[in-house]
């Protein structure tokens, strides 16, 4: 755990998209040089020539749906990319996202004349990459449909109460980070039990979408184009009685993750303190550079709590092998990320579960130089 | 005369002819003839002769000619016997039979019973599952169409003239629809939806149906019931069923299990009527204290972030306000501030601080005063709180942006310059609503493109957290955080704070947290925007 002192570092701790990787999106040909001409004034935190772009793009004949999806869609795809790649600082990412949700906002609002009913788009709790769901709810209504959109990290309490007021007559969910698959699920569950389907979508549920089954989503889509399809296709089936989260993840019971979950910041304090006596190099560093390594830590043990969640190593080592890449590209060897999964397993002696999640991460970072 | 052996496994049988048995028996040969009856089954099967061949009742013949030998049970006339079979040492065979009768229909009362309450548990909770009037009346139809009848329609009442209906029709097809009937139209409707009891079925003739009623392709109604949805002491509409020509008309019991259903019905739309009512009071008046959307004012950007310490509310203590020039004051007034307090008590004071402040406008170019007069409204009421607040007067000079600001009592706005240093702004004053005098400094601040003014409340700073917990986020985090927001927007420094706290938050609990972000944009327009139209080029 040596990430801040390394050189190339913008002192951003890991902290965006770990785990899932992106896909790069089909995109029609002609919104290409849209998208490239987006990047450009997104890049340069320009906000209106960014407008000018959209505008032109609609005037040049793009369908709505097209500069949605493959224009402003693909760059904030883009922005990840960039972030990833230690080309863009984190302030850079944040402003493409006001502009892009800028540009969105002034899209032309021409909708079709009858509804062809209510639905709910929000992100889950503590889910702070709202524009997937942006462009999922923008992309719902243009294929005409009466979208209430709830934006970021929406409590699960909140979210079923705007339910019982709107009465849609389905839920799609968004989240990014697999860190949210426990309140994601929580959602999910609740949704049902007021009678209500659940669309699930986004990066936290696995490119196959294996997440949103083991969490007992009545569907899952990949992008905003197939969630559109899967409902203009039929209404989503009915869901299934009121049940315990425990129902769907049996292996929940043997209290892993509860206790992982639960003990995570003393987890976090312990492993920081033992890694600086095993690290004689950690005793020069500064409070930031401790709290950056607490942070990072802190990001370990929460993606262990959310693979124990649904009992998959793979949410585990996706986010190792994710977080290896970005330092990499930030010049810290991946290796550095060894001792403090050594010294969380030494922690979590009597959690075979937690063991094997760790002990798999570290096979996958043992084969990174 | 045949005796019946002492094996035949039943114990009593064997000291019992045939003729004393408290049963009917009949005795069969091997030939398949009757040879003996006694008077109980004589008085049973009167068409039954000795030595001719059993041929009634036909399911008893079967049985005794079956090559397996199996129980045996059907109806005698209105009753209905099981028969049991005794193989006699001559190769005949007795038949015993049993009435059955007051068991099977105890039995199928049962059955019914169970099936009553397997759907009304079932009803219950999907019924319960929804506090949306529109869905309660859509599971209200489908369940009473799948269970009751062949098709449903609930009525809600209305003081409108158009009755609001839902239906479920024979598919299983819902639909909702407003009809311009008067319920005088249908009898027993009108009575239904003010809550008198039930006509019954019988008296209502299905072929005065209006149109409405009859969903399509359904064919000619054969029965109709209305049942009255009862309500939390309001009638909460009326129920109808329909059943096709061919099927059978509704018994009492159905009606009145119709109307065990309609009480649960009832009950969930009243409790979903109430709900939305009480919403709709709850979004009034929560609407008028929701901090405002901000965009840009005046070529100038702001944008605003809140989240209230009750996670399931949308109004807190904090408060933030953007008022655009008007006549009265040539510059836009933005205000920050924190009421001492959480929740919705705290939030009713923003409102008449937010509400004072407004009429107070035309005194902005005086900051001073402008608290002055604030202090005397907020002493002068009878609650005593106190609260502290930014004012920021802010005005457009060519691509700059000038600032006029006060604080009172609040946390000291921060200044983010181009190349990521972070300044402190030079004011400092009382906080309001406990001195009977108060004193505030102000300080001008110019903004070049790109840089940002970021007012907070102490929600931000105080936030409680981190990766090893219980650690106070502080005015050191923030500011490094905001050295690397140089040259953003508004709406992304706003996001970034927001994300940072609500990070180092975590699950724990936090107070109101508001932020606000006033920026000089970095484009090249020079515009007289309010916020809404875009702007123009200058060249």
């Amino acid at each position: 755990m040596t990430t801040t002192s390394a050189p190339g570092r913008d002192g951003e701790p890991v902290r965006h998209r770990g785990g899932a990787r992106l896909a790069a999106p089909e995109r029609a040909e002609q919104a290409v040089e849209w998208m490239d001409k987006l990047w450009t004034a997104v890049r340069t935190a320009d906000e209106y020539s960014a407008l000018d772009v959209i505008d032109n793009a609609l005037e040049a004949g793009l369908a709505a749906e097209t500069v949605l999806l493959d224009v402003i869609g693909a760059v904030q795809h883009k922005v990840g990319v960039e972030w990833a790649a230690n080309r863009m600082s984190v302030a850079d990412e944040h402003a493409a996202t006001a502009i892009n949700d800028r540009v969105i906002a002034a899209l032309p609002r021409q909708r079709p004349a009858t509804s062809r009913g209510k639905l709910t788009v929000a992100c889950v709790d503590k889910e702070w990459h709202a524009l997937p769901a942006r462009l999922l709810a923008e992309t719902l209504r243009l294929r005409g449909w009466q979208v209430g959109y709830l934006g970021a990290q929406v409590p699960t309490a909140h979210l079923v109460s705007q339910i019982h007021r709107s009465g849609a007559t389905a839920v799609c969910l968004s989240a990014a980070l697999p860190t949210r698959l426990p309140p994601a699920h929580a959602a999910i569950t609740a949704v049902q039990a007021v009678g209500t389907p659940v669309m699930v979508g986004g990066l936290a549920f696995g490119t196959d979408g294996r997440h949103a089954r083991s969490l007992g989503a009545d569907a899952w889509a990949p992008e905003a184009r197939a969630a559109a399809d899967r409902l203009a296709a039929g209404p989503l089936p009915r869901p299934r009685p009121p049940h315990q989260a425990v129902d769907d993840l049996p292996h929940l019971a043997d209290q892993e993750y509860t206790m992982v979950a639960r003990s995570a910041r003393s987890l976090v304090r312990e492993t920081s303190q033992r890694l600086e006596r095993r690290l004689p190099a950690m005793r020069s560093y500064d409070d930031e550079q401790r709290e950056r390594t607490a942070e990072d830590l802190a990001h370990i043990v929460d993606f262990l709590a959310a693979a124990l969640y649904v009992d998959d190593a793979d949410v585990f080592t996706g986010f190792l092998t994710w977080t290896a890449e970005v330092l990499t590209a930030r010049g810290v060897p991946a290796h550095s990320l060894l001792p403090g999964l050594d010294l969380l397993e030494e922690q979590l002696h009597d959690f075979p579960r937690a063991r094997a999640v760790i002990g798999t991460g570290r096979a996958e970072l043992a084969t990174r130089p | 005369m045949a005796t019946l052996p002492e094996s035949v496994g039943m114990p009593a049988a064997g000291a019992v002819g045939p003729a004393g048995a408290p049963y009917p028996v009949v005795v069969v040969d091997e030939g398949g003839r009757v040879v003996e009856l006694n008077d109980a089954a004589s008085a049973l099967l009167p068409a039954a002769r000795i030595q001719e061949p059993l041929s009634s009742p036909a399911w008893l013949a079967s049985a005794h000619h079956a090559a397996e030998h199996r129980e045996a049970s059907g109806e005698v006339g209105d009753r209905y016997f099981s028969a049991q079979r005794s193989s006699l040492a001559d190769g005949g065979t007795a038949w015993w039979l049993v009435d059955e009768t007051a068991y099977r229909s105890v039995a199928a009362e049962l059955a019914t019973e169970r099936e009553r309450t397997r759907f009304l548990a079932e009803a219950s909770s999907a019924l319960l599952a929804s506090l949306n009037l529109d869905r309660c009346m859509e599971v209200t139809a489908t369940l009473a169409a799948a269970h009751l009848a062949d098709a449903a329609l609930v009525i809600a009442p209305t003081r409108a003239r158009k009755l609001p209906v839902v239906v479920c029709d024979h598919l299983g097809q819902l639909s909702q629809a407003t009809v311009s009937s008067k319920p005088e139209a249908v009898l027993g409707l009108a009575e239904a939806l003010r809550g008198f009891p039930p006509v019954p079925s019988r008296w209502i003739d299905p072929a005065t149906a209006p149109d409405w009623l009859v969903p399509e392709g359904f064919g000619e109604v054969g029965s109709l019931a209305i049942t009255p949805l009862p309500g939390h002491g309001v009638p909460a509409g009326a129920l109808i069923l329909l059943r096709r020509a061919r099927q059978t008309s509704f018994t009492a019991s159905e009606e009145a299990f119709a109307g065990l259903f309609a009480a649960r019905a009832g009950a969930a739309m009243s409790a979903a009527r109430l709900y939305a009512e009480q919403n709709v009071v709850a979004d009034t008046l929560v609407r008028a204290l929701l901090p405002p959307a901000l965009h840009q004012v005046e070529g100038v950007e702001f944008a605003g972030g809140y989240r209230a310490s009750v996670e399931t509310e949308l109004i807190g203590g904090d408060f933030y306000d953007v008022h655009p020039p008007g006549e009265d004051c040539p510059e836009t007034l933005a205000v920050l501030g924190d009421v001492a307090g959480k929740g919705l008590e705290a939030a009713v004071l923003t409102g008449k601080i937010r509400n004072t402040l407004h009429a107070l406008l035309p005194m902005a170019d005086d900051h001073a005063r402008m608290l002055r007069r604030l202090n005397n409204a907020m002493r002068g009421s009878d609650r005593v709180r106190f609260a502290t607040l930014v004012l920021a007067s802010v005005r457009r000079e060519d691509r700059d942006v000038l600032l006029r600001l006060t604080s009172a009592g609040h946390p000291v706005p921060l200044i983010v310059r181009r190349d990521g240093r972070v300044e402190e702004a030079d004011t400092e004053g009382t906080l309001i609503g406990v001195l009977p005098t108060i004193s505030s400094r102000t300080t001008h601040v110019r903004l070049a493109p790109g840089e940002t003014c970021l007012l907070y409340t102490d929600g931000v700073t105080e936030a409680r957290g981190g990766p090893v917990g219980d650690v106070m986020f502080g005015e050191q985090r923030l500011k490094r955080a905001l050295a690397e927001c140089a040259g953003i927007p508004a709406a992304a420094v706003v996001e970034r704070v927001q994300m940072l706290t609500d990070e180092w938050i975590g699950e724990g609990r936090h107070d109101d947290i508001a932020v606000l972000a006033v920026t000089a944009p970095r484009g090249a327009h020079l515009s007289a925007v309010d916020g809404t139209t875009r702007g123009r080029y200058t060249t």
